[in-house]
């Protein structure tokens, strides 16, 4: 009775099974995140009340890079089968005419902010077309390597004019720099990927 | 004698496991924080396919999700084994259902980001490209033209 009580300490060794009950309700509900991809735009649809009218634009052929994936999964670039690792330096070529080739696209010289005078070939095309049979993972490759021959060019152009990479100044949060990169992706180095309108080669995988 | 039974009665005492909350809470905390909420539950499998030239998806709130693949094992029995694609929880039975869908997912978002909608297609890498255009099709007759093909960060080795 004349014995001082102690204050009871909280029994917590519940609080390791509470904890363990949120942990493992995190794992089975979560998924680790992996949410990167690759950005593309899609054209607008076409208008449906003159579905039958075929476009009429031509281009000329030199500035055409058609690209062709059949069900096979194998390339074929402006007529000639193509392995995939060379796509990359294939597209380049093509977009930058370094030495203002007849065969290449024509290049004219434009003078744009930032980036003084450049030669760029406005109206080039790359056209993509694959089979309804091709495998996903080769048409991704594909137009993997086409963003990565933009990316690389333009990484080549920003680290020669502002001596920075094209990271850098993508991320930079600077309202000029911004307003660089906009200039260097839409003048300088157009991404101009276009995919035909799909036409059905009858059965699925076939062909 | 006394000495030896007083070392063969000795318990050894119990390990403290009071450290033990502060580990698992540790341990929950990584999860919190580096994984995130799964969209759904998956019907088909998947494994993603390979690129370099990747973009992190910024906001979540603009991203909406769309799943091909082939079906689960439980579910080969009723959808087959051919590529399908899963819209939310359920299959989709036709490629046309995706543009009502984008349509449905368009209404739920706010008006001012509705124009800045992503569509995240999580494809699987052996699907064919049939399918795939139809769905890009579908999108296109929906407006929802911007997309992002998901992919796994490739090692560049060369």
């Amino acid at each position: 009775m004349g014995k001082k009580r102690e204050v009871q300490e909280i029994n917590a060794s519940s609080m390791a099974d509470i904890a363990f009950l949120l942990l493992i309700f995190f794992l089975v509900t979560t998924s680790m995140a992996t949410d990167k991809g690759l950005l593309r735009v899609l054209p607008a649809p076409m208008p449906k009340d003159k579905e039958v009218v075929e476009e009429e634009v031509k281009i000329k052929e030199r500035n055409i890079l058609q690209i062709l994936v059949n069900s096979n999964d194998e390339l074929m670039v402006n007529g000639q089968p193509m392995d995939i690792s060379k796509l990359r330096e294939k597209a380049k070529e093509f977009i930058v005419n370094p030495n203002n080739s007849e065969e290449l696209p024509e290049k004219e010289i434009i003078n744009v902010d930032y980036f003084g005078n450049v030669g760029v070939t406005k109206s080039h095309v790359i056209s993509l077309l694959n089979d309804r049979g091709t495998s996903y993972q080769v048409y991704l490759s594909v137009q993997n390597e086409l963003v990565a021959a933009y990316n690389e060019l333009r990484d080549e152009m920003c680290r020669k004019k502002l001596s920075m990479s094209l990271e850098d100044l993508a991320k930079s949060k600077d309202e000029k720099d911004k307003d660089k990169y906009d200039v260097l992706a839409k003048k300088v180095y157009p991404m101009k990927i276009s995919e035909a309108e799909p036409k059905s080669y009858g059965k699925e995988g076939g062909n | 004698m006394a000495k030896f039974r007083k070392g063969g009665g000795r318990k050894l005492g119990a390990i403290s496991t009071a450290s033990l909350p502060d580990i698992v809470f540790m341990l929950l905390f990584f999860f919190m924080t580096t994984t995130t909420m799964k969209e759904v539950t998956l019907k088909v499998d998947q494994k993603m396919p390979e690129a370099t030239e990747l973009t992190k998806m910024e906001k979540k709130s603009l991203v909406k999700y769309l799943y091909i693949g082939t079906p689960k094992r439980e579910f080969k029995k009723a959808f087959g084994t051919g590529s399908r694609i899963q819209l939310d929880d359920a299959f989709a039975n036709d490629p046309s259902e995706v543009e009502e869908y984008i349509s449905r997912q368009r209404s739920t978002m706010k008006e001012a980001d509705q124009g800045q909608m992503i569509v995240s297609l999580k494809i699987d890498k052996d699907t064919k490209m049939g399918i795939i255009t139809d769905v890009k099709q579908a999108l296109r007759n929906a407006y929802a033209l911007k997309i992002s093909y998901t992919a796994t960060q490739k090692v560049n080795n060369y």
